[in-house]
């Protein structure tokens, strides 16, 4: 069938700011689609409140809406653009849900808008809980006995029925928000309460507990005339009970017989076809081990974070496929990009393993639980390609940059066997490591079996690397058992430790005897067909097929990994406009990167694509073939960053700021030199070693103090500390990991916090603009509400800051970008930070200045000037809009994590509000993250000692704008004192009612709670916290984010939102 | 051991021996499917040939006897890059090595498999030799690999004897047939163990007798007709047109098997006999190119044909494209097809190669790929329901 003619103008709904569960696959899949879309000549508006995004470039869609996902702004949205038509299968669940709430106000036939791909029917089938048990049982497809419940009484009642454990499940949730499998009444209770609010129709699915099973996934598509395929099918190693997004996944599946493997397969179409989708689609099965039973789990009617690893895995762009199929194609009239031979209408055939790992987020949050559950937890994954399983999950483990490079990165030696089977119960990230211990100790596969349920098949491949190590460990390293542990892809470096060598000594052996990594194409087809696209990933047992190319110049641009707090898709951002402007400017760009979410790793963004870990070994196998002109590692963040000396070593150019000037901004003396030649102040301070030396330079600076690691992301591990106590335990912290450098420690001012981004020429800087945070220093940079342009500081401060920007990018010698931030305490400008490298700003200040700051920085890094490329230097105009960028947090999905802010990040994601005033676009940012402060109009305000002043002047705008207060004893005192009145509710420990039987009667919209300062060690406040977060609650825990709200509050009326086109910026 | 993979075109692979320590010389082909490895190995369509398997990882789930689709291995050799030292599957009774040493058949792990397929790809299908003679001289070996053919394997695999099997008598609950044993004469353990559940919704053949042309024959035909509760006689394929005919069958099915067609001239004649009586026929393969060439049409061998479980097939009386599982090195030619005998069905979406012929006036038709599956898609299983039902017309007509 051809395209639908009545198509011409389509509104794509984005997934938002990037939270635990919906992260940069919904970046990937949209620009995609609205690139495919366009292809086909169709007029593509998109709304997405997420700025780091691809997709909301002005080039990715003719119009393009940073504004809140909410009902009322794309019903505005559409009734200003009046598309013809809406697609919201590609923003994750917040696009479907918000696609499905206007479909079903009847909105959009109101205004003849259709529902392109799947239709609402469809959508409310699948998802619905009871619609798609009766569904399911209607064509004889089997789903785990099961009933949805409204209330907690009848979830008791049909429990009782069925037995423990159950497992619990949320309707209309995304990364299974809320679920969680009870074994008890206690925790059935507690579990369905919570996910009974969490839920958007307030209904949770009780399921016989299928725990143990086999997870088999099948990613599924089907177009308009009912033609089917299965683009690939993963198995999840963790059996059921693990959310298959903190699962390690492989594809395809390996233990399962083609009978099993079809009969999923025909079920997986069945269920496609009888839901009727049009698009792509996730079947999730759980699968008996040891007879045909099977259940079908879930079925996600839209492209989720599976299928991107499914297009990854496969070279099948699903995306894409779906967006046409949309427009209304067939699987047949639609060509496979990869081959440019075959049709989308094509079953991929690998001819390699594909494993996933997950990249979770417990070194940002250290007192949270590490179990892994049906809630998903992970902010980002890794993916790898080898020809053997074994060389695909050592490739993943190092891919993860979290200090792991092989089975014996966690030591859990010291357990005996006892207590290893114990431990071995525990799910959490570390039982593969505390299985390979169990190995090593004897244990039997059958044992580990009873208890972990994962597959013997995979229990042996971890034995095969057990005993791998062993023999390198205990035997000579004869030049065979070298090329063994190379095909299974142990790094030169392990195998270095394990045999008591030298790195240099293990690669010289491997040269002198051709132990050299080959590249394979992944093609879709295992080589069937001729393919086109280079899309390659190493191995050690092949011959290269990669092909040589010496174009006049060849660019390595270094992606920025799996996406962790920190270091999110503003460089995949980054990384992608590099290359294509690389690309524009006559290079032949190659990508290196192992996170599958992206779209730094679709096979046409650059001219070569590599899937490989980011390790400098990994890294130089590809240099080796490639031999390129240049290296760019200023776009991926640390992860390309912590690669400059490597890849100097290997004699390849860095092209831009150069890696000793990248060092001296990091390196405390050197950068101390420089701020003095350039005479600019910065907060006093010292390098240390020792927590000795840490109290110390303490003292001698007055506390309180900052303390933290250098060379580190999203200051992890940064810490106030307000006394030599807290010097001690955070020394001890921050020391538990080996670190290479030093500590620094500095006086800890207060100010207001500004930020640059800046481009350098060598001579000139351009900057596009100054950001201020609202909250005081001390709240992370990433976690704190950024204002463009910065609103409250005087022009001679301004002044300052440009002026110190350009001293400082000359003194450093930047070409290309650098990001700064200052403190401004009066007239008085500091510098805190200074990374003469990409930042998480760029994207955001791209967009609301509509300078291109990447493409410039890429041009100037090529060798043009910031006046060649038709700039003024020095800081530009200020715009007339105002851009408030607002961090999201994922916090509920973390059981134990701390929430209050510091200078640890703790942020996922970001929205934007961009307006003409910055009470509007502060209102709009408050609204893209979900924080609408609507019903109850009461709230809780329980602040330290040093707040309670501010808290009082807070506490009366709040009190104006009608709310209800209620406060802890001390904070109540404090504010009736003033004249605020406020009810007095009691501590925990009190008798009840206390402040958390207010919280748990669900009748709170906002908690206000400062911590005390450094870590907060008391129960309450932190338990005050969590059960807010944990009932959804909104939680405010910095004074300055509490007044910005009530500042968005006033201002709020009924008057519908001014829109702003960011393509006419 | 060391074993070596000799080609014709000069390339050689060293890797480790597999299986049964053996040297072969045989026709090289790759099949692309990621599971199903048993099912290829105990295909008689790949008699006179070695199989190399692209999916670098093979016997992950070892060897489950119920997944045979015959009694033995048919391939002259096997080629992996990785067989699996361990295996794990409920059903699995023994490992894959044991089953390959069983049967005798020697094969290589531990070589490119892409690499080769890559040769096999450009230059085409070609014979090679599998040995573990480190001495080997290529001078010697290629004309010796070059002199190879298949031959009349149809011969060697068909049955020696016609043999009836009954049909289900009832819908089954997890596949296990009732009342019948699924493998003649051996008796099967039926309800010992878990079987795969079957898709077969109704027992549309109750009462139908079919008549299995045996050229080399999956299991999975004659049950697929079984399931639906055809009574299916299974006949060596030399059985003489006249045997058949005088039978009274409802209907006939010519099934898949190994070797270039042409070279069956004796069984060609004898379909032409059938094709002249009003019996339906269904033919699936080989059966489908002897049928065109007992019509007077033409088959060429493709370059290196199709062997896996992904290739999608279109139905061009609907415009549905199903994916079909595949194996074959041998096509029919639709430009010297006279549309009054036989018109295309079926077209394979990828190269536009034909998948099926539908016989202008008969109750005859024919597919290129498999919809017995195994391994492979199930999406084309409702052909031996429109089997059935052009059975179900016939006898209508023959009624009135």
């Amino acid at each position: 069938m051809p395209k639908n003619p009545n198509v011409k103008k389509v509104l794509v709904i984005g997934s938002g700011p990037i939270v635990i569960g919906q992260a940069a696959e919904f970046d990937y899949a949209g620009t995609q689609a609205c690139r495919s879309l366009k292809e086909e000549g169709v007029e593509v508006v998109l709304v997405n409140s997420n700025p780091a995004t691809i997709m909301t470039d002005r080039d990715i869609a003719d119009k393009v809406y940073i504004e809140p996902l909410t009902a009322k702004v794309v019903e505005q949205i559409i009734e200003k653009e009046r598309p013809d038509s809406i697609l919201p299968t590609l923003g994750g669940q917040a696009g479907l849900n918000l696609g499905m709430e206007l479909e079903e106000s009847g909105f959009l036939a109101s205004h003849s808008v259709k529902l392109l791909g799947t239709t609402a029917a469809t959508i409310r089938k699948a998802e619905d809980r009871q619609e798609f048990k009766d569904t399911m049982e209607k064509i004889g497809e089997p789903c785990a006995a099961s009933k949805v419940v409204e209330n907690v009484e009848d979830g008791v009642a049909f429990t009782h029925t069925i037995g423990y454990p159950v497992v619990l499940r949320p309707a209309y949730t995304l990364g299974g928000s809320g679920g969680g499998i009870a074994h008890n009444q206690m925790e059935l209770e507690e579990i369905l309460e919570n996910g009974l609010r969490l839920s958007r129709v307030g209904q949770v699915l009780v399921e016989r507990c299928i725990a143990g099973w086999k997870e088999i996934e099948y990613e599924v598509m089907r177009d308009s005339a009912g033609n089917c395929i299965t683009v690939c099918n993963m198995e999840n190693i963790d059996p059921v009970g693990v959310h298959t997004g903190d699962s390690i996944v492989v594809a395809p599946s390996q233990t399962l017989s083609d009978k099993e493997y079809q009969m999923l397969r025909t079920s997986a179409l069945n269920i496609i076809s009888e839901l009727n989708i049009t698009g792509g689609c996730n079947v999730q099965f759980a699968l008996h081990p040891t007879s045909f039973e099977y259940c079908v789990i879930e079925v996600n009617p839209r492209v989720s974070r599976s299928s991107a690893l499914a297009s990854k895995a496969t070279g099948y762009p699903i995306a894409k496929v779906a967006a046409k199929i949309a427009l209304g194609y067939t699987l047949d009239e639609i060509k496979n990009a990869i081959t440019g031979k075959t049709y989308a209408s094509f079953e991929p055939a690998l001819d390699y393993c594909v494993v996933k790992m997950p990249r979770l987020p417990f070194d940002k949050f250290i007192t949270a639980k590490r179990t892994l559950t049906t809630q998903m937890k992970a902010t980002g994954e890794v993916m790898s390609i080898c020809t053997n399983f074994e060389g695909a999950l050592m490739k993943a483990i190092r891919s993860l940059e979290q200090h792991v490079d092989c089975l014996r990165s966690y030591d859990f030696s010291a357990l005996d066997k006892d207590a290893l089977l114990r431990r071995m119960e525990k799910v959490d990230d570390q039982r593969i490591y505390v299985i390979a211990e169990a190995l090593r100790k004897g244990i039997d596969y059958d044992t580990i079996y009873d208890i972990t349920r994962i597959d013997r098949w995979f229990i042996d491949k971890l034995a095969i690397l057990v005993e791998m190590e062993h023999a390198l460990e205990t035997q000579p390293l004869t030049v065979e058992r070298l090329r063994e542990a190379k095909r299974m892809e142990f790094p030169d470096t392990v195998i270095a430790r394990l045999t008591g060598k030298d790195e240099q000594e293990i690669k010289k052996l491997r040269y002198d005897n051709q132990i050299t990594a080959a590249f394979k194409m992944v093609d879709t087809c295992a080589a069937e067909f001729e393919a086109s696209t280079p899309y390659y990933y190493s191995c050690f047992d092949g011959i290269n097929e990669a092909v040589e190319t010496n174009p006049p110049k060849k660019v390595l641009v270094l992606g920025s990994g799996p996406i962790r707090i920190g270091q999110g898709i503003e460089f995949d951002y980054c990384s992608v406009h590099a290359t294509w402007a690389f690309s524009k400017a006559g290079y032949e760009t190659v990508i290196v990167n192992n996170n599958p979410e992206t779209v730094s790793t679709d096979f046409d963004i650059a001219d070569k694509l590599y899937f490989e870990p980011l390790t400098p070994e990994d890294v130089e196998n590809i240099v080796n073939i490639e031999k390129p002109d240049g290296a760019v590692v200023q776009f991926g963040g640390q992860t390309a960053i912590k690669l400059t000396e490597s890849l100097m070593k290997m004699g390849v150019p860095i092209l831009g700021t150069k890696a000793e000037d990248v060092d001296a901004a990091e390196d405390r003396e050197l950068f101390d030199r420089i701020l003095e030649q350039t005479q600019i102040p910065r907060a006093a301070g010292g390098t240390v070693y020792t927590a000795r030396e840490a109290k110390e330079v303490a003292n001698r600076l007055g506390y309180p103090v900052l303390v933290r690691p250098s060379y580190v992301l999203g200051g992890q591990g940064m810490q106030i500390a307000i006394s030599d106590a807290e010097i001690e335990e955070f020394m001890e912290i921050i020391n538990r990991i080996a670190q290479d450098h030093p500590i620094l420690v500095d006086k800890y001012l207060q100010g207001k916090e500004l930020e640059v981004d800046a481009v350098c020429d060598g001579t000139d800087i351009l900057i596009p603009g100054i950001m201020e945070h609202i909250e005081r220093t001390g709240v992370h940079s990433g976690d704190s509400i950024s204002v463009y342009p910065a609103h409250t500081i005087t022009s001679k401060v301004k002044e300052t800051i440009a002026e110190y920007t350009r001293r400082l990018a000359k003194a450093l010698h930047v070409k290309g970008l650098i990001n700064i931030q200052f403190i401004a305490v009066g007239e008085e400008v500091f510098v805190i930070e200074v990374n003469p490298r990409s930042s998480r700003t760029v994207p955001y200040i791209s967009k609301v200045t509509g300078i291109p700051i990447v493409d410039l920085a890429t041009e100037v890094i090529i060798g043009k000037t910031i006046r060649e490329l038709g700039y003024e230097p020095g800081l530009q105009k200020e715009a007339d809009y105002v851009a408030v960028k607002m961090p999201v947090f994922s916090f509920e999905k973390i059981r134990g994590a701390e929430i209050s802010l510091g200078p640890e990040m703790k942020s996922t994601g970001e929205c934007l509000g961009i307006a003409k005033t910055f009470n509007e676009a502060l209102y709009k940012a408050f609204l893209g993250a979900g924080i609408d402060l609507p019903k109850h109009k009461r709230m809780i305000i329980t602040v330290k000692d040093a707040d309670k002043g501010e808290a009082i002047e807070i506490g009366r705008r709040f009190e104006k704008l009608g709310y209800t207060i209620y406060a802890t004893r001390s904070t109540a005192k404090a504010l009736n004192d003033a004249g605020v009145s406020a009810k007095k509710v009691n501590k925990i420990q009190q008798e009840s009612p206390t402040v958390m039987d207010l919280i748990l009667g669900h009748k709170i919209d906002l908690v206000i709670d400062t911590p005390t300062q450094g870590r907060d060690k008391s129960r309450d406040g932190f338990l005050i916290r969590r059960v807010s977060i944990e009932t959804g609650v909104n939680c405010i825990t910095a004074l300055d984010t509490a007044k910005a709200l009530a500042t968005s509050l006033e201002s709020k009326n009924d008057s519908p939102l001014t829109l702003v086109n960011i393509a006419d910026l | 051991m060391r074993a070596f993979l000799i080609l014709e075109d000069g390339t050689v692979f060293e890797g480790t021996k597999i299986g049964a320590d053996r040297e072969v010389i045989s026709e090289i082909v790759f099949n692309t499917s990621m599971a199903g490895y048993l099912e290829v190995l105990t295909d008689p369509s790949y008699a006179g040939q070695a199989v190399c398997m692209t999916y670098p990882l093979i016997g992950n789930y070892g060897i489950c006897k119920d997944d045979m689709e015959s009694k033995k291995a048919w391939p002259d050799g096997f080629i992996v890059r990785e067989l699996s030292r361990n295996y794990s599957n409920f059903r699995a009774d023994f490992s894959i090595q044991q089953f390959l040493l069983e049967n005798g058949v020697p094969g290589i792990a531990g070589i490119d498999t892409r690499a080769l397929t890559k040769i096999l790809r450009e230059k085409g299908t070609m014979n090679g030799m599998i040995t573990t003679d480190a001495q080997y001289c290529l001078d010697e070996v290629i004309p010796r690999l070059k002199a190879y053919t298949t031959g009349k394997v149809v011969e060697k695999v068909t049955c020696k004897e016609k043999y009836e099997l009954k049909g289900s008598k009832e819908l089954s609950e997890n596949g296990v047939l009732s009342g019948c044993a699924k493998f003649v004469p051996e008796d099967y353990e039926a309800g010992k163990r878990e079987r795969k559940p079957s898709l077969v919704r109704k027992l549309n053949g109750a009462g139908r007798r079919v008549a299995l042309l045996d050229f080399g024959m999956k299991d999975n035909i004659a049950h697929s007709l079984r399931e639906r509760g055809c009574d299916v006689t299974v006949y060596p394929a030399s059985t003489p047109a006249s045997e058949i005919i005088a039978a009274v069958p409802d209907g006939i099915m010519l099934s898949n098997g190994p070797g270039d067609p042409k070279e069956c001239t004796g069984i060609i004649a004898e379909l032409k006999r059938l094709y002249d009586t009003d019996i339906p026929i269904f033919a699936i393969c080989l059966g489908h190119q002897l049928m065109a060439l007992a019509t007077g049409a033409d088959t060429y061998k493709m370059k290196y044909g199709h062997r896996g479980g992904n290739h999608p097939v279109k139905d061009l009386a609907t415009g549905r494209v199903y994916i079909s599982s595949q194996n074959h090195g041998y096509v029919v030619d639709t430009d010297k097809l006279d549309p009054k005998v036989a018109t295309p069905a079926f077209v394979n979406v990828n190269d536009g190669t034909n998948e099926g012929l539908d016989y202008t006036g008969k109750n005859i038709f024919t597919v290129q790929f498999h919809p017995e599956a195994c391994c492979g898609p199930q999406d084309s299983g409702y052909l031996f329901d429109r089997f059935i039902d052009m059975m179900d017309r016939a006898k209508t007509e023959v009624g009135r």
